[in-house]
């Protein structure tokens, strides 16, 4: 799939999550805009995974760390066949599948972990890791982290076995946007500079921009890293990306927008509503 | 105890390539043999929280990880890595916390365990166990490694007397009759089985006959015997290294409360709601606690009939 078609998708995708926003009255659409290029450059470019086998034993894993994303991550999955895009229309529905969060994977083909509990995906993430290496199978994992997410210890645990081990099929994206719930990610702990950290943490570590597809898709191919170094990769990104009414602005952690900001949004993506 | 754990878990590494061995930096020279023979083992560090996801991303892989580290720190260290990596997604990770209860008394409050047990069974799919010794710790690593879901086991340290000279039938949710008797029966969980099992003796002295009851299994609640139990005995005794809330003690009571007709009164032995501040052996904690042959045996006696309180 070349750039344009992927840059296609990830407008759809948005489109999407802000009507499906809108429809449920269900918030966190600055977080999910941040990251829709991420999950598009990854399901549809970097990662090897098959939705008509999702449980395939050499399939790559990919945890969204930042669960709050689950809307984009639920999009983007429908999308790639893992179940039919109609699924969606019970988002956030008394008795249905989708919540807020990404569900165990017992109940939602495609998913590899349940997320929303801020810094459980890399640990996972590095238990898989290292099953491919006991179990000799040729898998990578991507794990996709938040800014404020790297708040949490375990992230940091983590980061030091993932280097200890030697780990070279693991990739950390951070969806680096800047904000958290409540404030300036650098403001709230401070983070810089976060790619030196990951560096001084024994991992590879490169900054890109978060929204060009073309380095994103370079991206997914840092791992299996042949120096043997798990590998971060800090994507600078906009939280609210695509409408200019949203982007950097932190009341879109938790905003609903309303019919005409829709309709708005809609128009800056050049999509029909 | 724990000299039974590595022994056995090094044997059935050997034959079963899903086991995963993961502890948290302690176990130094314990699993020698382990290690000699089997590159599955990882040193996690002192990071519990992260250890908890990985063992749940290896089950999710298809692997079987076993977690060892002392017990509050592979437990009230990581509990929400329990409750979302491993019993929300229900994979099979074995979480053995040692030194449980009081074994590491003279540490101090922040290595001693009475909580564990309250709130490992409150979390859903989870599975607890508590061997009494290291015949009953070994079928219970067996056991739990057929189960399709988590399982947390406290275990003691070393040198626990070997109460079953061969091995029990030990099936998880059951319990083991260890000694019959007709007048009263004591439910052990855990390493003071011992004691319970010389309470029994005592008791003959006063022509009170005592069955014994191992309840290794926590949670799931062995319901038959219970039922059984409290139907035949005037007065069914817990007890348990572990706090008297939330524990197997409290558990039976939670049960107990639900059933009709049940004739037994039911007592309770466990650590009172509180630190334990003075520094001492785990005798010298199990007495202040009154998990002694003579106090349990008075309590006993008295409610009864037999003596005055």
């Amino acid at each position: 799939m070349n750039i344009n078609e992927l840059q296609e998708i990830a407008r759809q995708v948005r489109a999407s999550i802000i009507s499906n926003s809108h429809r449920t009255r269900t918030p966190h659409l600055g977080s999910c805009l941040s990251c829709v290029d991420i999950l598009v450059a990854a399901y549809f470019h970097g990662l090897r995974v098959d939705p008509k086998n999702p449980k395939a034993p050499e399939r790559d894993r990919f945890i969204l760390s930042k669960g709050h994303g689950a809307p984009a991550l639920f999009h983007v999955l429908a999308l790639k066949g893992f179940y039919p895009e109609s699924m969606l229309e019970s988002y956030g529905q008394d008795g249905g599948v989708f919540a807020e969060h990404p569900p165990i994977p017992d109940h939602l083909p495609g998913i590899e972990a349940a997320t929303g509990s801020l810094g459980h995906g890399l640990p996972i993430g590095l238990g898989m890791a290292l099953s491919a290496r006991i179990q000799e199978k040729n898998y990578n994992v991507v794990a996709v982290l938040s800014d404020g997410e790297c708040n949490e210890g375990s992230v940091w645990e983590s980061a030091m076995m993932a280097a200890s081990q030697k780990v070279n099929n693991l990739l950390v994206i951070i969806d680096f946007n800047k904000w958290q719930a409540t404030g300036r990610s650098e403001e709230v702990l401070a983070l810089s500079p976060l790619m030196d950290k990951w560096r001084a943490f024994g991992w590879e570590a490169h900054e890109i921009d978060g929204h060009d597809m073309l380095q994103l898709t370079q991206s997914m191919s840092r791992v299996p890293n042949s120096k043997g170094r798990p590998v971060a990769v800090i994507a600078h990104t906009v939280k609210g990306k695509g409408v200019s009414f949203m982007e950097d602005d932190n009341n879109w952690h938790y905003r609903i927008p309303t019919a005409d900001e829709v309709s708005a949004a809609f128009k800056e993506l050049g999509v029909k509503l | 105890m724990r000299n039974a754990f590595a022994d056995e878990i090094t044997k059935l590494a050997a034959i079963d390539p899903r086991i995963v061995l993961l502890s948290g930096d302690i176990g130094n020279r314990l699993f020698d043999k382990f290690k000699k023979s089997n590159p599955r083992f990882f040193n996690c560090g002192v990071a519990e929280a992260n250890m908890m996801g990985v063992a749940a991303g290896m089950a999710l892989s298809g692997l079987r990880p076993v977690i060892y580290t002392i017990t509050p720190f592979t437990t009230t260290r990581c509990f929400e890595q329990i409750r979302v990596d491993v019993c929300y997604h229900k994979v099979p990770v074995i979480i053995v916390g040692t030194g449980s209860g009081l074994s590491y008394a003279r540490l101090g409050p922040t290595h001693h365990s009475c909580e564990d047990l309250a709130i490992l069974r409150v979390l859903p799919n989870m599975t607890v166990l508590a061997p009494a010794d290291g015949a009953e710790l070994r079928l219970c690593l067996r056991a739990a490694l057929k189960l399709k879901g988590p399982v947390y086991m406290r275990i003691g340290k070393k040198g626990e007397p070997l109460i079953h000279k061969k091995n029990p039938e030990l099936r998880i949710g059951r319990s083991i009759t260890v000694r019959e008797g007709s007048d009263v029966c004591l439910i052990s969980t855990g390493t003071l089985l011992p004691v319970v099992m010389k309470t029994a003796e005592s008791l003959v002295s006063q022509k009170i006959s005592a069955r014994v009851e191992s309840f290794h299994t926590v949670k799931p609640l062995d319901q038959e015997t219970l039922t059984e139990v409290f139907s035949h005995y005037a007065l069914v005794a817990v007890v348990e290294e572990h706090s008297r809330i939330g524990g197997l003690g409290g558990s039976i009571a939670e049960w107990r409360v639900r059933q009709k007709g049940l004739k037994g009164e039911l007592i309770g032995f466990g650590t009172e709601d509180e630190f334990m501040h003075e520094v001492g052996s785990q005798d010298y904690a199990r007495r202040k606690y009154g998990l002694t042959v003579e106090n349990i045996s008075h309590r006993v006696l008295a409610a009864l009939g037999k003596i005055t309180a």
